[in-house]
């Protein structure tokens, strides 16, 4: 057997496209310059040439026509993969997805296999509409499924679920992790299922629960921290809805202490759900109490400094991490 | 909002109490229920936890001063509004003021159950992401979150469960985790010594963490001399002190570390006493109704050994010795609870009867808890009774802020020499424990002398 090289989470996104639309022939992708241009971050590089205009399909500038369109399709049997240039776009598609995609199976009995997938998140200075992690806007959402993977193999595993599930899934990708992670991944088909989180690297003193470009730096927070005598369990949420309960609780039972990590700015952001759930499932199981390490509460800033300001790092990561094993 | 801290009632009759030490600065942050002042009450001495969180804002009463209960003593400047427990209940009534369980009850005010619901207020904002799950904890702390003498214990969900689980007493945990928190790993300690005998233990370490330190520190008295794992083994069951064995505790350490002992031994003939006492017994307990007992002539004969040699009538305050006016003397009284010392005052005073009577009456009142709390103040000299337990001789601590301490030993009767003739005689030992700060050994044995002489030339009636 031949090793493969190394893949990065973009190419393992490209990937995935490929092998579903070589799979299925109902699966086809539409968005504003992913045919001729290959996509803003090249993701759907080649693909044209590939597949051809009629499965590979420039859009005009509208995220709702791309999404009502899709919705379309998908009733007539087809399996669309619509990308929003950047994820911040999505808001300009926000009633379709609330009120039409995440309904229409619930009111009618139609389902939209549809995945509707960008890139999202800061670190790379792309300032207040293009850093967006708009995720919770739709885990709030009953209806839909929303996944973040956070490594290469995820990103393959998780795009091919999405495109395979019947329910509607917003798939975001981390922009920042786009080249720089990569990893070997199986050359025979696999895929990732939805709703499942994983543990990265178990530890016996407190548990990390994240997801995204913030597992990375979770982890490098968790080798700081072994090198104190500090042993963190860093949980990959992977998917935001349905979130895994069952993995987060078994965590904190295990380590009786929770701090959770994500980009997305503090208020409203899925730490206060795990909060919440934590507490309601697993109080007596407590030994302090649960911390978070988020963004701030503002608009991604522009400036590099703010925005190295604004977001959670490793070196906060392990602060707020030793703060709680020493409660 | 401003928040009044009061001086709480410690006790029935209890109606003032001394601020003995401010535990936080005006301008000092303060967490509810963090011990802010002491305070002195006779018998009880005792920390009051602040009643909100917030900022010491004014000191009202100083050290030292006496104010009656419900007085403001200080000024929290509290975030939001006033918790519902602002003011400390006032301690349950009960028979008797130096009853250890009542002030227990009174170091940790909690809220009237029917004052929760209408007054409880909306919960302050809290102060951005500063605001830790304990700081947010309910304010109903239930018993296991209190220790015997009434301070909070702090700890988490998961320690309390395991705990409950493990029949581990809370109190008996010495907390390892921020603040003295205890921590799982803590409670996880506890029951691994509760449970395992076979543990290999690692040898003594002279100190633990900083925060194990620091808690000592605060209570020397209640100090383990080896770490907890090498107390709790094989089979065992673990008795929370009472408040008294507390008080008890800290007072023995404090005295000792205090007053450098020394200790001189000597031995009366109490013959002639045993006759006095014999021939009057009768007549004195049908005519007085009480009983007739050895102890007032040792207080008789101490009172006229005191007036001879002041100095051991004495206590010392930094470099000053204070000779007092008065002879007050402090007698030890087991208890099947402790052991309490009621104080005969002005015995200088008294005749024979009014010893008797005064001595009776304060044993009595002893044991059946009706001491009030000037009944155990102002001693200037203490004794002890070892023989009353068949004891040969005792070496008494001394009772702070005395000077000294006799010990009198089982009166017996022995062959001893008189005139190179050998008779059976009624001895005891006098044993004095007398603190080498002021009383040298020369003048403790001339006041045994003294002692002696008055109680080997007995003349006084008794009648």
């Amino acid at each position: 057997m031949i090793a493969m090289p190394p893949v990065t989470y973009l190419d393992a996104i490209r990937q995935a496209l490929v092998e579903e639309m070589d799979r299925d022939p109902a699966v086809l992708l539409m968005g504003e310059d992913i045919g001729v241009y290959g996509g803003a971050f090249k993701a759907t590089a080649g693909l044209l040439e590939r597949f051809g205009w009629e499965r590979v399909i420039d859009t005009p500038i509208s995220e709702t026509a791309i999404v009502g369109a899709a919705v379309g399709m998908s009733y007539l049997g087809l399996r669309p993969v619509a990308e929003m240039q950047f994820i911040d776009f999505i808001a300009c598609t926000f009633n379709q997805i609330t009120n039409f995609v995440a309904k229409s199976h619930y009111r009618w009995g139609a389902p939209v296999p549809i995945v509707i997938r960008g890139p999202a998140g800061g670190g790379v200075h792309g300032s207040a509409f293009h850093s967006a992690n708009p995720e919770m806007y739709f885990v709030h959402t009953p209806g839909l499924k929303v996944v973040y993977p956070a490594t290469a193999y995820d990103a393959k595993g998780l795009l091919k679920s999405a495109i395979r599930d019947n329910n509607p899934v917003l798939f975001f990708e981390h922009k920042f992790l786009y080249r720089r992670i990569k990893e070997e991944l199986p050359e025979k088909d696999y895929t990732v299922p939805i709703g499942q989180a994983i543990v990265r690297r178990p530890g016996r003193d407190l548990s990390i629960v994240t997801y995204a470009a913030m597992v990375h730096a979770s982890l490098e927070a968790a080798e700081q921290l072994a090198r104190e005598g500090i042993e963190a369990e860093v949980v990959d949420l992977r998917t935001l809805l349905p979130l895994d309960r069952e993995t987060i609780i078994e965590s904190v039972r295990r380590t009786s202490k929770l701090l959770v990590v994500h980009e997305d700015t503090r208020t409203g952001g899925i730490a206060g759900e795990i909060a919440a759930l934590v507490t309601e499932s697993a109080f007596e199981d407590l030994d302090g109490p649960i911390r978070r390490v988020t963004s701030l509460d503002t608009p991604v800033p522009f400036s590099p400094p703010l925005e190295e300001h604004f977001l959670p790092n490793a070196a906060r990561i392990a602060e707020a991490a030793r703060d709680l094993a020493r409660y | 909002m401003a928040v009044e801290v009061i001086m709480p009632q410690m006790g029935e009759s209890i109606f003032e109490g001394t601020v003995t030490k401010w535990l936080k600065k005006p301008g000092d942050a303060i967490e509810r229920d963090e011990p802010l002042f002491e305070i002195s009450t006779d018998k009880v001495d005792a920390e009051i936890p602040s009643p909100a969180a917030g900022v010491l804002k004014e000191i009202r009463v100083e050290e030292g001063k006496t104010v009656p209960i419900q007085t403001v003593v200080a000024l929290i400047e509290a975030p939001g509004a006033q918790p519902p427990a602002a003011k400390p209940a006032a301690t349950r009534p009960s028979e008797t003021t130096v009853r250890p369980a009542a002030a227990a009850k009174a170091q940790a005010p909690r809220p009237q159950p029917s004052q929760r619901p209408e007054q409880r207020p909306a919960p302050a904002p809290p102060p951005a992401s500063e605001r830790t799950a304990s700081e947010a904890a309910p304010d109903e702390a239930d018993e296991e979150t209190v220790t015997s003498d009434g301070k909070r214990i702090r700890s988490s969900p998961l320690v309390r469960r395991l705990a409950r689980e493990n029949a581990i007493d809370l109190g008996t945990i010495r907390g390892t985790g921020a603040g003295g928190r205890i921590s799982k790993k803590d409670v996880l300690a506890a029951i691994a010594g509760a449970t395992d005998r076979r543990t290999v233990l690692p040898p003594a370490a002279p100190s633990g963490t900083p925060a194990a330190e620091a808690a000592s520190a605060q209570h020397a008295a209640l100090e383990s001399a080896l770490p907890r794992e090498r107390i709790y083994f094989g089979r065992y069951e673990v008795q929370p002190m009472s408040v008294m064995r507390q008080r008890i505790a800290e007072h023995m350490v404090l005295s000792k570390r205090v007053s450098p002992h020394v200790y001189s031994i000597d031995e009366a003939d109490m013959t002639r006493i045993a006759h006095v006492r014999e021939a009057a017994r009768a007549e004195f307990e049908q005519k007085h109704q009480m009983k007739l007992t050895f102890m007032p002539f040792f207080v008789r004969a101490c009172v006229d050994a005191l007036r001879d040699f002041p100095m051991v009538n004495a206590s010392v305050e930094g470099t000053n010795v204070v000779l007092h006016g008065e002879i007050n003397i402090g007698i030890a009284v087991a208890l099947d609870w402790g052991l309490i010392v009621p104080v005969l005052k002005r015995a200088e005073e008294k005749n024979f009867l009014g010893l008797q009577r005064g001595i009776n009456d304060l044993a009595e009142r002893a044991r059946a808890k009706k001491l009030k709390p000037e009944d155990v103040q102002e001693s200037t000299f203490s004794i002890t009774n070892p023989g009353t337990f068949g004891g040969l001789m005792g070496l008494p601590i001394i009772n702070q802020p005395n000077v000294a301490i006799l010990g009198i030993g089982a009166i017996q009767k022995r062959p001893v020499v008189i005139d190179d003739a050998i008779a059976i005689r009624s001895m005891v030992y006098l044993t004095l424990s007398y603190d080498h700060r002021v009383v040298d050994g020369a003048t403790a044995h001339q006041f045994m002398r003294r002692a002696k002489e008055r109680l080997e030339t007995w003349g006084e009636g008794v009648i």
